[in-house]
């Protein structure tokens, strides 16, 4: 019984404590958005032609479902955040992003992509079904290998995304496998990697997001990917140099 | 060499460091399979490139063949295989009674959890929706979810380990080198276990079985013939150097601007270091992790006897129900920390909570079996005791 006690004091006391106030603002700590590896097709786009278009390839985590979720997701919200900090250059945002496809699945889908875009960038989210599906992480990397090849080949830069951070389902859902297959092939191929992963982890420990609410809502899921395609401009600033002179991101 | 002639009867004494490694490995797991710790900050995973599972799976092949060995030289074959054989069916039952509490946490987060955020991540609790499958393909442990991966290699290995343990008897080289290759077949032919619903076994047994098997050939004399080689100075120098350059790997996983200092040609070669077919780099770094201890840690170091050390010790003997334990309080943990949204206190207080909550329970099983008259430790136990089906 007193163990009992002991438990339910614990947890009121550690509510009390971590419930923090909700931040207004979801800036991300400079060394989870910086890098050594830069989008030179990106920068020179911008110089020379005044224009970026990016395509996002992904799976069901880069939408929202609801009214206009598409709207409100991160890649419309990337291409907003793009617009207002790089005002003076054309700024087009596509999003190929069905639900339920896996890395393999997209990497021989990107050709057409790339042919009918022809993006400057392409953003790629991926692991989440690969882990929902039991991919052999092997399997996976190959994937990854062939797609970024295929985008380079086509001339654009290339920026991976991994996985949402999702407490909830982190016990059901083996995705560090998945995570640190991604961290190399960045590595290996000297890219850029978006590290949702460790962004929205970083809300969740600051208290910025409760990660682990239970809502039907759709406020909350809107504002993080608001906050993930901001997150995103300030990467692709920062990555493809584009702040010199004119642009300050947050320190 | 002592290929020829069968090794004597090693010490009929229990190996207190063996246990003593146990616990602590038990205690380790526990402490990661809670994925939002900050006390697992602290385990060995972080510092190097093996981690608590090295450690559990070595042991138990050491203990293994300590406990079936003498009851195969003396009781024979058929027997000792039995007694193996059984070990392996209690660990299958424990390992379905976890399924049971894994589902009832699934099926209470499915019914209680929405956030269209998550909308894909849900999805992982499809199989729900199919329950008959589901729970087929566990019986045949095909669906493991995540963090119920240990008992499947294990039961595997025991299943694989009368005949092995036979040939460790008579010519323990020449299994030695069997499991090796083996192992080497593994990379080249890429041999594992089908899961459900897709892939492999994320512990591969073909690929493990061989720090099991090298365990066990230790314990049947192959430390002592390796006397030598453990006493080398160089050995040891070489050993230490290797820790202390996975530590400093280590250290540029988490520390992103140490990462830069890892030579490329380096990260090239060295990654990834597989954890499902048991890396090289892996087992070395559990090798040179044992010449330290054993160098630094002698079999008869009065330490052993301390109350202090006595908790892990306590573990380590009961490994199975412990192991068990640990993997049910990581989820009970886990289940509390996000009811309550996390905090770092409560992940402090829970891991805490949960290692005395193992002690406590390793302690109460003792005291069982003192007073059914089969302590490890009690010296009316007759060699052909329940020991071996019940401590391996």
């Amino acid at each position: 019984m007193t163990f009992i006690i002991a438990v339910l004091a614990m947890i009121a006391f550690a509510n009390g404590t971590a419930a923090a106030e909700p931040a207004q603002e979801c800036d991300v700590p400079e060394w989870l958005i910086s890098g050594d590896n830069d989008l030179t097709r990106v920068a020179n786009e911008i110089k020379d032609r005044h224009r970026l278009d990016i395509s996002v390839v992904g799976s069901g985590s880069s939408v929202l479902s609801g009214p206009d979720g598409a709207r409100f997701a991160y890649p419309a919200q990337l291409e907003q955040s793009l617009r207002e900090r790089l005002p003076g250059n054309e700024i087009k945002v596509t999003a190929h992003v069905p639900s339920r496809q896996t890395t393999a699945d997209m990497a021989s889908g990107l050709q057409k992509i790339l042919s009918d875009d022809r993006p400057v960038l392409v953003i790629w989210q991926a692991g989440t079904v690969d882990a929902l599906r039991g991919v052999e992480p092997e399997d996976f990397r190959t994937s990854l290998d062939q797609g970024i090849d295929a985008i380079a080949t086509a001339g654009a830069d290339v920026i991976m995304m991994n996985m949402q951070y999702s407490p909830r389902t982190e016990s059901m859902l083996g995705i560090s496998p998945y995570a640190d297959v991604m961290r190399w092939v960045a590595e290996q191929h000297s890219i850029v990697l978006f590290d949702r992963l460790a962004i929205m982890r970083y809300w969740s420990d600051v208290g910025i997001f409760d990660l682990y609410a239970a809502t039907k809502g759709y406020a909350m899921a809107r504002r993080v990917h608001e906050c993930i395609g901001r997150a995103l401009a300030s990467q692709i600033i920062n990555a493809g140099r584009l702040d010199a002179g004119k642009m300050q991101t947050t320190p | 060499m002592a290929m020829a002639s069968p090794p004597q009867a090693v010490t009929s004494e229990r190996d207190l460091r063996l246990d003593l490694f146990r616990g602590v490995a038990l205690w380790l797991i526990f402490l990661d399979h809670i994925p939002e710790n900050i006390v697992n900050w602290f385990t060995i995973r972080n510092y190097g490139f093996s981690d608590a599972t090295e450690i559990f799976i070595f042991i138990s092949g050491y203990t293994g063949a300590f406990v079936y060995g003498r009851t195969m030289r003396e009781r024979g074959f058929v027997l000792s295989s039995a007694r193996i054989l059984r070990r392996a069916w209690q660990i299958y039952v424990a390992h379905i009674f976890l399924f049971t509490i894994f589902m009832a946490e699934i099926a209470y987060v499915a019914a209680t959890f929405d956030n269209p955020l998550y909308a894909e991540e849900m999805k992982i609790l499809d199989f729900l929706k199919q329950p008959d499958v589901t729970i087929f393909q566990a019986l045949l442990l095909k669906f493991k979810p995540v963090n119920m991966d240990v008992l499947p290699l294990y039961i595997v290995l025991l299943l694989l380990f009368p005949p092995t343990l036979f040939l460790l008897l008579r010519r323990p080289n020449l299994a030695l080198a069997g499991s090796a290759v083996v192992y080497a077949l593994v990379w080249k032919l890429d041999w594992n276990l089908p899961a459900y619903p897709n892939g492999v076994w994320f512990f591969n047994p073909f690929a493990w079985q061989l720090l099991f098997v090298f365990g066990a050939w230790c314990a049947l004399g192959g430390a002592r013939r390796l006397g030598g080689v453990l006493r080398s100075r160089i050995v040891l120098a070489v050993a230490i150097a290797y820790l202390l350059f996975a530590f400093a790997i280590t250290l540029s996983w988490h520390f992103e601007s140490l990462d830069r200092f890892v030579p490329s040609w380096l990260a090239e070669w060295m990654y990834p270091i597989d954890k499902t077919n048991l890396d090289v780099l892996r087992f070395a770094h559990f090798l040179a992790l044992a010449i330290v201890t054993v160098r630094f840690l002698p079999r008869h170091w009065s330490g052993l006897n301390s109350p202090v050390l006595q908790p892990a010790i306590r573990c380590g003997q009961h490994s199975l129900e412990i192991f068990c334990l640990g993997v049910f309080l990581a989820f009970a943990g886990q289940f509390i920390i996000a009811e309550s949204s996390g905090g770092t206190l409560l992940q402090t207080a829970i891991s805490a909570l949960g290692i005395i909550i193992m002690i406590a329970t390793a302690n109460l099983i003792s005291w069982y079996k003192a007073i059914e008259g089969r302590s490890p430790l009690s010296r009316v136990t007759p060699p052909d005791a329940d020991l071996a089906g019940g401590e391996a």
